[in-house]
C-alpha cells in the first residue's frame, strides 16, 4: 500500500516514511534492546539457574531460587524473606502515605506566597530532590549522632540508652525514606495545585461543604494528577530502595534492596538476586494494579 | 583532600562519565524523540516504543542495575571491552538517561505543531536542511533541558554507578559511601560539602536557563 500522502508539508510515500523513520530509529532501539532488554530477559533466565560453588552461574535448570523466596531452604522453611520482602512493601506505602500527607500542606503553602518568594520555597525543595542520595542519608547519620539533641531528648524521654545514637534502627530508615521521597510528591503535587480552580473550592463552601467535603470533593478530583505521578514517583524506587536502610537501618531493618545487593557483592548468589528482583518487580507490578483499580473507584465515585 | 589520589580520580572519573553520557544519551533521545514524533507509526509500533521508553522508569533501579550485572559478564565472553569499569558504568547511565532525554524533547516537540515544518517545506526546504535550520534550532531550549536532566542524573545516580563500577572506576559518591560504611574522615565532609555546593550551583544555573527558554 504505497499510497502517496502529505506528511508534514513534504509530498511523500507511506513507505518512503516508514523506512526513514526506521532508518533513524535503529540506533536508540538496538541500544535499548541490547542494554535493556536483553539484560532484562537474562535476569529472568538466571533466577532460574543454580549456583556453582564458586559462585558462578550453573546453566542447568531449577526452581530451586524460587522455593527459596518463599521461604524453603535447607533448613525448611523459614519466614525470614517473606519478612523482608513484606516489609519492603510496608516500609514503601508508609513512606508514601507520610509523605503524601506532608505534601499536601507544603505545596498549598508554597503555592500561596506571593511569586517573589515562591521561587525561594521552590528552590529549597529542589535543592534536596538533586542533591546525592548517599551524602543526604550520612548527613543524617550526622543529625541522629547521640551528642545531637534528637538523641539527647530520645534518651532523656527514656526512649533509647543513654549516649546512643537513633541509628541504626527503624525509626531512622522511616526518617530517611520520608525526607528523601517527600520532594518527588511535593514537586508534582505544585504543580497541579498552582493551576487549581479556586471558584471550585469556593462553590463547595458556598454550598456548605465541611473541609472534608472540600478536600474530596473539589481539590483532590483537581490535584490527582499531580497526585498519581507523586506516588508512583515515589513508591517504585522506595521498594527497591537500599542505600537507606543500609546506611540508617543496618543489620536491623533489611529491606529486599539490601538483600539484592548482599547476594551481587558478598554471597555471589546471581541466580538468587535474580529470582529477588523478579520478586520485587512482581510486588511492583501488582502494587501499582491495586492502586490502578481503587483509582478507577475513585474516579467513578 | 585534593592532594589524596584516590579522591582526584574519582572526581574525574565522575566528571568523564557524566559528561560521555550525557551527550551521548542526549543524541540517543532526540533522534528517538523525532522519530517517534514525526513519522506516522502504527498503534502497536507506538506501543512497543512507548513500553520500551517507560521501562527503566518504572521499574526500581536497582533492576536495571543487576540486570546489567548479568548481561555484562555474558557480553564479556564476546568482548573484553565489557569488563566492569567507566565504560560499562557509560552504558549503564545512557541507559537510564535516554528515556528521560527523550520524554523532555517529546514533550518540547508537541507544542511546537507541524506549521513550522509545512512552512519549511513549502519554501523547498530539504530534509536535511528542515532539520539543521528549523527543528533543532526551535527544539534547543528542549534538548538543554533533558541534557541537563540527564547530566544530574548521572551525578545523583548510585545505584547503578555501584553495581557496574570497576577497581578502578570509582566515583565520588562511591567513594563517599565506601568511606560512610568504613567510617567516615574529615576529608569526607569536606567533599560532601563540595558536592553538595556544586549541585546547588548546577540547579541555580538550569532553573536560570530554563526559565529563559
Amino acid at each position: 500500500m504505497n499510497q502517496l500522502l502529505v506528511w508534514y508539508g513534504e509530498l511523500t510515500s507511506r513507505s518512503a516514511l516508514t523506512r526513514r523513520g526506521l532508518f533513524q530509529l535503529i540506533v536508540p532501539v538496538l541500544w535499548l534492546l541490547l542494554f535493556l532488554v536483553l539484560p532484562s530477559m537474562l535476569l529472568v533466565g538466571v533466577a532460574f539457574m543454580q549456583r556453582g560453588a564458586y559462585g558462578e552461574v550453573v546453566w542447568s535448570f531449577s526452581l530451586e531460587n524460587l522455593q527459596r523466596l518463599l521461604g524453603y531452604g535447607l533448613f525448611g522453611w523459614s519466614p525470614d524473606n517473606m519478612v523482608i520482602l513484606a516489609r519492603s512493601v510496608w516500609v514503601a506505602f508508609v513512606t508514601t502515605l507520610v509523605s503524601v500527607i506532608l505534601a499536601y500542606p507544603l505545596a498549598f503553602f508554597i503555592a500561596s506566597r506571593p511569586s517573589r518568594t515562591r521561587y525561594l520555597w521552590l528552590t529549597l525543595v529542589i535543592i534536596p530532590f538533586w542533591t546525592n542520595l548517599v551524602i543526604r542519608t550520612y548527613s543524617w547519620q550526622l543529625l541522629l549522632a547521640p551528642e545531637l539533641p534528637p538523641a539527647r531528648i530520645a534518651a532523656f524521654l527514656h526512649l533509647v540508652p543513654p549516649d546512643s545514637a537513633l541509628y541504626p534502627s527503624s525509626f531512622a530508615v522511616y526518617i530517611g525514606m520520608i525526607s528523601a521521597f517527600l520532594p518527588f510528591v511535593v514537586m508534582p503535587l505544585y504543580s497541579s495545585v498552582e493551576r487549581l480552580d479556586w471558584s471550585l473550592v469556593e462553590a463547595a463552601h458556598d454550598l456548605y461543604a465541611g473541609p472534608a467535603r472540600v478536600f474530596s470533593q473539589s481539590v483532590l478530583p483537581q490535584t490527582l494528577p499531580g497526585l498519581v505521578v507523586g506516588i508512583i514517583l515515589t513508591f517504585i524506587p522506595a521498594m527497591g530502595m537500599f542505600v537507606i536502610p543500609d546506611l540508617l537501618g543496618g543489620a536491623k531493618y533489611l529491606l529486599v534492596g539490601n538483600l539484592i545487593q548482599q547476594q551481587f557483592f558478598s554471597s555471589r548468589d546471581w541466580p538468587f538476586g535474580a529470582a529477588l528482583c523478579i520478586g520485587l518487580v512482581l510486588l511492583t507490578l501488582l502494587a501499582l494494579g491495586i492502586y490502578r483499580r481503587q483509582g478507577r473507584n475513585v474516579d467513578l465515585a | 583532600m585534593f592532594q589524596n589520589e584516590d579522591i582526584l580520580r574519582a572526581f574525574q572519573n565522575t566528571i568523564v562519565l557524566a559528561v560521555i553520557s550525557t551527550l551521548v544519551a542526549t543524541l540517543l533521545g532526540t533522534i528517538f524523540a523525532l522519530a517517534m514524533e514525526r513519522y506516522p507509526w502504527g498503534k502497536r509500533a507506538r506501543g512497543f516504543l512507548e513500553n520500551l521508553l517507560y521501562l527503566p522508569v518504572v521499574t526500581p533501579d536497582i533492576i536495571l542495575a543487576a540486570a546489567l550485572v548479568i548481561a555484562f559478564s555474558l557480553l564479556r565472553m564476546v568482548s573484553s571491552l565489557f569488563e566492569l569499569g567507566l565504560f560499562s558504568m557509560i552504558i549503564g547511565h545512557v541507559t537510564f538517561q535516554i528515556a528521560f532525554v527523550t520524554l523532555v524533547v517529546q514533550s518540547r516537540l508537541k507544542g511546537l505543531g507541524r506549521d513550522l515544518d509545512e512552512a519549511a517545506r513549502d519554501l523547498y526546504a530539504s530534509s536535511w536542511y528542515l532539520l539543521r535550520k528549523v527543528q533543532i534550532p526551535l527544539l534547543m531550549p528542549g534538548i538543554v533541558a533533558g541534557a541537563m536532566l540527564a547530566f544530574t542524573l548521572s551525578l545523583d545516580d548510585f545505584v547503578i554507578s555501584f553495581f557496574t563500577a570497576g577497581p578502578n572506576s570509582q566515583t565520588l559518591p562511591l567513594v563517599i559511601y565506601g568511606s560512610v560504611r568504613r567510617g567516615v574522615t574529615p576529608e569526607i565532609h569536606a567533599l560532601s560539602t563540595i558536592v553538595f555546593l556544586a549541585t546547588i550551583l548546577l540547579v541555580l544555573g538550569s532553573e536560570r536557563l530554563t526559565r529563559r527558554g
